[in-house]
């Protein structure tokens, strides 16, 4: 028997090959030049933050930090949206975390397949692309004037008007979803059968609810809700609309509680916003920048954490 | 013979329990549906107050004068869909690649690094951008271009947002481009087609409706962005018709923003009320984006 003949060789290789590997090379570099582009301006951002911030916190260390508003760039300091940021935030976890969780829930272990639960779930992402200050306009109808002092048209005055706890209200409603549809999530992806295995032993809904699905669910609920926090922290359009005050604030002696419901708030982004329109070149030079500074500290700091959070979480997963 | 039936109706008190968590959480989940119904009612029973306080004349002219009572819609809307076209400029290139780099070509490693931190820039508050618009943007890259734009811009706003809206753009895209099944690109690397013909024929045409979708989504926030346009496109609360981006102008959120700066004893007049007018336009264009774009990310999650 003869040998089998073999064909003869293909050249599987393309006479263009040079040109094509660069335009392969070219096209990769693209990509990650739009990546680089995109973290470079962080970079710049925050260098250029910092290049203007730090000379002033050198020169005023602490001061800076603890002093009011005040009409002299010299004397002008972030205290008090440093207490009124605190106390919006304080807020806006006391309502919005319960009441989302609570959502979340139901949608999640309770609501049956109806037209209703439907249309709560539209309801909840529709929300959760509405413009941030359009919540601003919802807060300042219902905090402010609704439920504040009777000259702005209240009728029970329960929030003082223009106060730290409008603020916190409506950033908590502007959160609301926000905090639900991450908290579904983190609860969609406990198993099914660490449920079944619940009920297997005679557990009610709730039991099975409380001691085995939350607790699995937590580090994602907690991501969840602390970059709704970060987000609201960060809110400024909707402060303005409620109210906040952008330009000197006399707050008196009120303790941290007392000066919820006092009428005249303010917070670290509405004073960011107030000293970048300051014509004074102190202002935008370095108070700005290290308002900014202030601000992303705690929006950044608390983004970091949620991230670290999450990935630790899917790592164990 | 079969055995007396069982109770298996359990103990009152625990069912009494579990009816009155159940309810609980309905009310709750209710709630959301309560605070829809109140932005309607305060959005449109305001908004229809300020047009019969006004006449329908006032809201065509030759800009946004609130307080001589020319409400110029076409001012605000036309604004709005220049600052957000140029950001979708800057997002849809910038976000749209680095989602391709991070689902195609990066490596895991490098991706663990990269996304986190794409998402802190998703974390810097709109205000910042703003700060950062005008004293930064509008010096060294607006004016550096055209010497002749002004200090406050469009131009300069819109890139603001842009990069407000690049996280968001990269990370509805790489969701989409990730979702692309395995065996369409070894299908095409089987044919012998390289990665960039793979990527651009295969990956980005079977993903494409969650990519529109990213782009829907990232203009619907680029066009409720507020801050950023107020500090650098200029902030006095009222501006003549202009559609040119090197000079400033009056969106739909800056005009919100800058009327409830001014009201600090608001005297309730048809100044006042056309913040809920204007809110309410706004309400309508980023409603009408949003369902849009979940339509087409759910029929993008349907194919696969």
């Amino acid at each position: 028997m003869a040998a089998v003949e073999t064909a003869a060789r293909i050249d599987l290789r393309n006479p263009d090959a040079g040109r094509e590997r660069l335009r392969e090379r070219l096209f990769e570099g693209a990509m990650l030049l739009a990546l680089l582009i995109s973290l470079g301006v962080l970079l710049t951002l925050l260098f250029d933050i910092l290049a203007s911030a730090l000379p002033l916190l050198a020169e005023r260390g602490t001061g800076f930090v603890t002093a009011g508003l005040s009409s002299f760039p010299e004397n002008a300091g972030v205290g008090q949206g440093i207490i009124g940021s605190l106390q919006i935030a304080f807020v806006t976890a006391v309502v919005a975390i319960p009441l989302g969780v609570a959502t979340a829930i139901y949608l999640e272990e309770y609501a049956p397949d109806t037209w209703l639960t439907r249309f709560i779930d539209i309801n909840i992402r529709n929300l959760a692309g509405v413009p941030s200050i359009v919540y601003g306009l919802l807060g300042f109808a219902i905090f402010v004037r609704f439920l504040g002092p009777r000259d702005l048209g209240g009728i029970v005055n329960l929030t003082g008007g223009r106060s730290a706890l409008a603020g916190g209200l409506t950033l908590a409603i502007l959160a609301l979803p926000i905090v639900i549809i991450t908290s579904a999530e983190a609860i969609r992806g406990v198993p099914r059968s660490l449920r079944d295995g619940g009920y297997g032993l005679g557990a009610t809904r709730w039991d099975v609810t409380r001691q085995l699905v939350l607790p699995q669910a937590l580090p994602g609920i907690l991501t969840g809700t602390i970059l709704s926090l970060a987000r609201a922290i960060g809110e400024t359009a909707p402060l303005l609309v409620v109210g906040a005050v952008t330009g000197f604030l006399s707050t008196g002696g009120a303790s941290f509680f007392e000066s919820l419901t006092q009428s005249g708030f303010t917070a670290l982004p509405i004073i960011v916003f107030g000293w970048s329109r300051q014509p004074q070149p102190a202002y935008q030079d370095a108070l700005a920048p290290a308002a900014i500074l202030m601000l992303l500290l705690f929006t950044l700091s608390a983004n970091a954490l949620a991230i670290w959070l999450r990935n630790r979480y899917e790592r164990r997963v | 013979m079969s055995a007396a039936p069982i109770d298996l109706t359990g103990d009152p008190r625990r069912r009494r329990r579990e009816s009155a968590v159940r309810s609980a959480f309905l009310a709750a989940a209710l709630g959301s549906v309560l605070i829809t119904a109140l932005i309607l009612y305060t959005l449109l029973g305001d908004a229809y107050r300020f047009l019969t306080l006004i006449d329908v004349s006032q809201l065509w002219g030759s800009g946004w004068f609130p307080s001589r009572n020319e409400f110029d819609v076409k001012t605000i809307v036309v604004a709005s869909i220049v600052v957000s076209l140029i950001s979708m400029l800057v997002a849809g290139p910038l976000g749209l690649g680095a989602a391709v780099y991070l689902s195609e070509y990066a490596d895991p490693r490098t991706r663990r690094v990269v996304k986190p931190v794409l998402e802190i820039l998703a974390g810097v508050p709109s205000v910042v951008l703003g700060f950062f618009a005008l004293t930064f943007i509008t010096p060294n890259i607006v004016q550096a271009i055209w010497d002749d734009a002004n200090q406050f811009n469009m131009m300069a706003a819109g890139i603001g947002v842009g990069i407000l809206t690049t996280p968001l753009m990269a990370s509805i895209a790489e969701d989409a481009l990730r979702a692309v099944p395995r065996e369409l690109r070894e299908a095409s690397y089987g044919l012998g087609a390289r990665k960039r013909t793979t990527t651009l024929r295969v990956v980005v045409p079977a993903a494409i409706s969650g990519i529109v979708a990213a782009f829907i989504l990232s203009l619907s926030r680029a066009i409720g962005e507020t801050m950023v346009v107020t500090i650098a496109a200029g902030g006095s609360g009222s501006a003549a018709f202009n559609a040119n981006p090197l000079e400033g102008s009056i969106t739909m959120t800056s005009a919100i923003a800058n009327l409830a700066i001014g009201s600090d004893n608001p005297s309730f007049g048809s100044s006042f009320v056309s913040l809920y007018f204007v809110g309410t336009l706004l309400f309508l264009f980023t409603l009408a984006l949003n369902v849009l774009g979940d339509r087409v990310v759910r029929r993008y999650r349907r194919s696969y």
